[in-house]
């Protein structure tokens, strides 16, 4: 819980420090306090406690959540430099990004549907101006705007079935609902219809198909480092509150919902999967396999979804820190050769051996390549489905991991071909690639580590 | 422990060497596969030839939340395998040693590679054994990849994608065998055993399928060959001589170790079928070979034919078969690292690999054309060199088992000597043209590779015992198993 206050205190700073002329202090007092608030979550990480009238609730999957959250938010702002570099709106940028932080911790913590819709607001509003940060760049303005619609689109059926939840249960805490469904027997026919409505709502939130239409774009549109973040800490965000709504709120429903839920995920996996096949640009093939990755997650889920938030969690770790490496690649490469395209990969090994290491690691982890960390994840998620004896979804998940080796092997094939100019970076930067390709290595070869719970 | 050390130290080396110059990289990885050969010579001398459980063994705990240990050992099998590896290694390394062109990470990937194979032939735990057999596949796409010839980003895609859903079946099987294991899962091998052997009949089919898909495509067995000859031509020659010499026994093994012993009932009921597709194969890729213009791509298609008899061997389940398999698959190593040096000798100096250009090497080259003779001799298995001890014992338990299949088996020694003696007539004999005027004889380096080799040829054709003594305990205990089964039906 302290460390929400840490985040909103450092976005407050932020914005404040325009006024007050403490521009320079900024970087400084973010990375500070964000060590900070995972310093106190790690403190936490044995209590269990309620806040606020039982409205939030900090247990080990919120906190473990909300860690993985921080750390990957150290990541990306070690990896963003660049794009608080000028001078305009520097400190407004900033403080964007913390109350898209506090948004996610809010979604992985709530106890009540108020503040899930609170969390889900305060982060969609804050990405939409962030999508839309390049004001220069027309992709970038087309990127906020459709983000911006199709966004309160979902917004509007997450609404519109809190509210029939709410009128069939009589309340908006998390815990009084389960109870309610679980204790009678006769329900009203609407709290199904609001259950499937917040099911499109997140749906659109982690950007499962057939609701993922806006994704590709914005991905492509926005600054590199919002998509970084959009694939990252938003995604956990989404993700770890899709799995609390279902797992916890709705659990009695748990096999009529299934099939909804075995549905999107296929569709996901088939759908994106083969789509990523088809793009020629490195940003937008990463759009589709962010998307892709959520119908894994979606698997663990659907096959057992108390067992699985383990699972989710590693999943995630792996997905994340190897999305982080992806996209600071990725922004090394715009600014040095204008775009992401893979021709613009070409003979990145001459250019700078670490860069192409990096990608490389990359790849292999979201393809799930042993002994990278995303092979023991996919590994994780294939066993559960297995041994809850859904063989025929594993085999739909194999076969299109399969299709992923292909489009995850396409910058590789490229960067390890023909030359081109080199390209320098800054010790910084080096230092976080090796940091993370160490990390990859590590979680996959120790996943003990990571599995925490 | 010294297992663990034959896969450890060449990983650490690997890891060391990235960021030495080039001349040092090469020197390092080379010391260190020469040390490894020292270690596992040394392994073979201490060997009990009488016990058949894994000697010098570890079991480390790895992710103990899933019953996952690191745990190597070597029995007879393994060790042959071993010493396979640990003999060429140090020949790989110093192929390269005039090629100025390659960096350290070359280096790096050739040691990361053998560590992987080594893991691969001594993993207790079929966890470890995936991972093992993941990481393999990992340095030689990239040797292949950075390296390699003409369209290789497509055929090295191909080539890894083709492997991978393989691998992918064979996870998916050992998933499954996991969890027939009792209590909390482990995936100790004599658990996974016991676990395959519990199974029904139509459960161990489906085990059977996906494990011997895996295996099949890795080997290669016809029809899933066809990833193969595109892949061996693009290489470069030590990608080349890391797939065909070492790399298709991790398909080998992995039918010794982890199909046969696994799920005894589905062999016998669908040993026949893999067994007919090898003798396929033998028949198959020897004519093609026989029409083959392209040097690499013929003997390329040479090895899906000497595999195809060794596979052939194997599931006629009997100890002839398996010990002439171990032996064949050591002098196949050999010989077709031999080949494939020769052939990357040839094309250095030439710079064509088309048989119909070259000829008359013999009288620029005696050296060279002497060694390729034993070379090719060792190929088409005369006795008195180590490819007839292997042919001669496989085809034997091909006759044992029906006649016919002997016979039509019996084939790749004929046709085999039929492309052979060809492409020794089109490049060695004849006369010289001007494309092949210029060539030079073997230089030191060469003959530090190839004269081993050649001895090798000799000696294990002479005097095969030893090595058959290593395995033959090992075998025995493999198939004890089958004459259990066959005993209780009687």
């Amino acid at each position: 819980m302290n460390a929400l206050f840490v985040i909103c205190g450092i976005g407050v700073f932020s914005l404040l420090a325009e006024v007050f002329n403490l521009k320079k202090w900024v970087t400084v007092i973010s990375f500070a306090g964000l060590i900070l608030a995972v310093g106190v979550l790690i403190k936490d990480w044995s209590t269990m406690s309620y806040y606020y009238h039982g409205m939030l609730f900090f247990d080990r999957f919120a906190i473990a959540f909300t860690c993985l959250i921080l750390v990957i938010s150290i990541f990306w702002y070690w990896m963003s430099g660049d794009f608080f570099k000028g001078e305009a709106h520097r400190t407004d940028k900033s403080a964007l990004v913390f109350f898209v932080i506090a948004g996610a911790v809010m979604m992985v913590a709530f106890n009540n549907m108020a503040v899930l819709f609170l969390g889900i607001e305060i982060l969609s509003v804050s990405l939409y101006v962030l999508a839309g940060s390049n004001k220069e760049n027309l992709f970038s303005t087309e990127a906020a705007f459709k983000y911006f619609l199709m966004g309160s689109f979902a917004t509007g059926f997450l609404l519109f079935g809190m509210t029939l939840v709410y009128g069939a249960t009589g309340s908006f805490n998390i815990p009084a609902i389960a109870s309610f469904i679980t204790s009678n027997s006769f329900l009203p026919r609407f709290l199904f219809i609001g259950i499937l409505m917040m099911m499109v709502g997140l749906a659109f939130k982690i950007s499962a198909v057939p609701f993922h239409t806006w994704a590709p774009d914005v991905y492509e549109g926005s600054p590199t480092p919002i998509t970084a973040l959009m694939s990252t800490v938003v995604k956990i965000g989404a993700f770890a509150a899709f799995v609390k709504i279902f797992s916890v709120c709705f659990a009695r429903f748990n096999n009529t919902l299934i099939p909804f839920e075995q549905g999107i995920m296929v569709l996901t996996l088939v759908v994106a999967n083969v789509t990523a096949v088809y793009q020629a640009n490195v940003k937008r093939m990463l759009a589709y396999s962010s998307v892709g990755q959520v119908g894994y997650l979606l698997l663990a889920f659907s096959s057992d979804n108390v067992q699985s938030s383990g699972i989710i969690f590693y999943y995630l770790t792996a997905y994340t820190v190897a999305s982080i490496l992806a996209f600071t690649v990725v922004q090394i490469i715009e600014t040095n050769r204008g775009s992401a395209n893979i021709v613009n990969f070409n003979g990145l090994l001459k250019s700078n051996p670490l860069m192409a290491i990096a990608m490389t690691v990359a790849m292999l982890s979201l393809a799930g390549i042993p002994p990278m960390a995303g092979f023991f994840g996919k590994y994780l998620v294939l066993t559960l489905s297995v041994s809850k004896g859904f063989v025929a979804l594993t085999v739909v998940a194999v076969i299109t991991s399969l299709i992923g080796v292909y489009y995850y092997f396409k910058p590789i094939v490229a960067m390890y071909q023909s030359s081109g100019l080199p390209i320098s970076i800054s010790k910084s930067q080096k230092a976080l690639l090796i940091i993370l390709i160490f990390l990859n290595l590590l979680a996959g070869l120790t996943p003990d580590l990571v599995r925490i719970f | 422990m010294l297992t663990a050390i034959l896969i450890l130290l060449p990983l650490l080396v690997s890891g060391a060497i990235v960021a030495l110059k080039p001349s040092m990289a090469k020197f390092i990885a080379f010391a260190t596969s020469f040390i490894l050969l020292v270690i596992s010579v040394i392994a073979a001398f201490h060997f009990d030839k009488m016990v058949t459980e894994a000697q010098f063994a570890v079991n480390w705990p790895w992710i103990t939340s899933l019953g996952i240990n690191f745990s190597v050992g070597m029995d007879g099998i393994s060790l042959l395998l071993v010493l396979l590896t640990t003999i060429l290694m140090p020949g790989i390394i110093l192929s390269s040693l005039r090629d100025e062109s390659k960096p350290s990470t070359f280096y790096s990937l050739i040691l990361l590679m053998q560590s992987a194979l080594i893991g691969v032939f001594t993993a207790r735990d079929g966890f470890l054994f995936y991972i093992f057999w993941e990481v393999a596949l990992i340095p030689v796409y990239f040797i292949c990849l950075v390296w390699g010839g003409e369209n290789r980003g497509r055929i090295t895609l191909k080539f890894f994608i083709y492997t991978l859903t393989g691998s992918l079946l064979m996870l998916v099987a050992l998933i499954y065998l996991y969890y027939q294991t009792p209590g909390s899962h482990t995936f100790d091998i004599q658990s996974l055993y016991n676990a395959g052997h519990g199974l029904g009949e139509s459960q161990q089919v489906f085990v059977f399928v996906a494990l011997f898909l895996a295996f099949a495509i890795k080997m290669p067995v016809f029809p899933f060959h066809t990833w193969q000859p595109d892949t061996y031509t693009v290489a470069p020659v030590q990608g080349t001589m890391l797939l065909s010499a070492i790399m298709l026994k991790m398909g080998i093994y992995g039918v010794i170790r982890w199909l046969i012993p696994v799920v005894p009932a589905a062999v016998i009921l669908w040993g026949p079928v893999a067994l007919a597709l090898s003798v396929i194969g033998i028949v198959y890729a020897s004519c093609i070979a026989i029409v083959q213009k392209d040097f690499k791509r013929l003997i390329a298609y040479s090895s899906i034919a000497h595999v195809g008899l060794i596979s052939a061997g194997l599931f006629t389940l009997s100890v002839v078969g398996m010990q002439g398999a171990m032996i064949q698959m050591l002098s196949h190593g050999i010989v077709v690292f031999a080949m494939f040096y020769i052939v990357e000798i040839i094309f250095e100096r030439t710079k064509t690999r088309d048989l119909s250009q070259l000829g008359g090497i013999r009288n620029v080259a005696p050296l060279l054309a002497s060694v390729f003779v034993v070379v090719m001799l060792g190929s088409v298995a005369l006795p008195l060199t180590s490819g007839f001890v292997g042919e001669f014992l496989l085809i034997n338990s091909l006759v044992q088992y029906k006649l016919w299949l002997g016979a039509v088996a019996g084939l790749t020694i004929i046709l085999g000597a039929v492309y052979m003696l060809r492409t020794f007539q089109k490049s060695m004999s004849g006369e010289t043209n001007g494309v092949t005027a210029l060539l030079t004889d073997l230089t030191y380096h060469e003959r530090l590779v190839l004269y081993p080799v050649v001895i090798l040829i000799i000696v294990i054709g002479i005097y095969p015992g030893p090595l058959l003594g290593i395995s033959e305990a090992a075998v025995n205990n493999l198939l004890s198993l089958y004459s259990d089964i066959s005993a209780s039906v009687k």
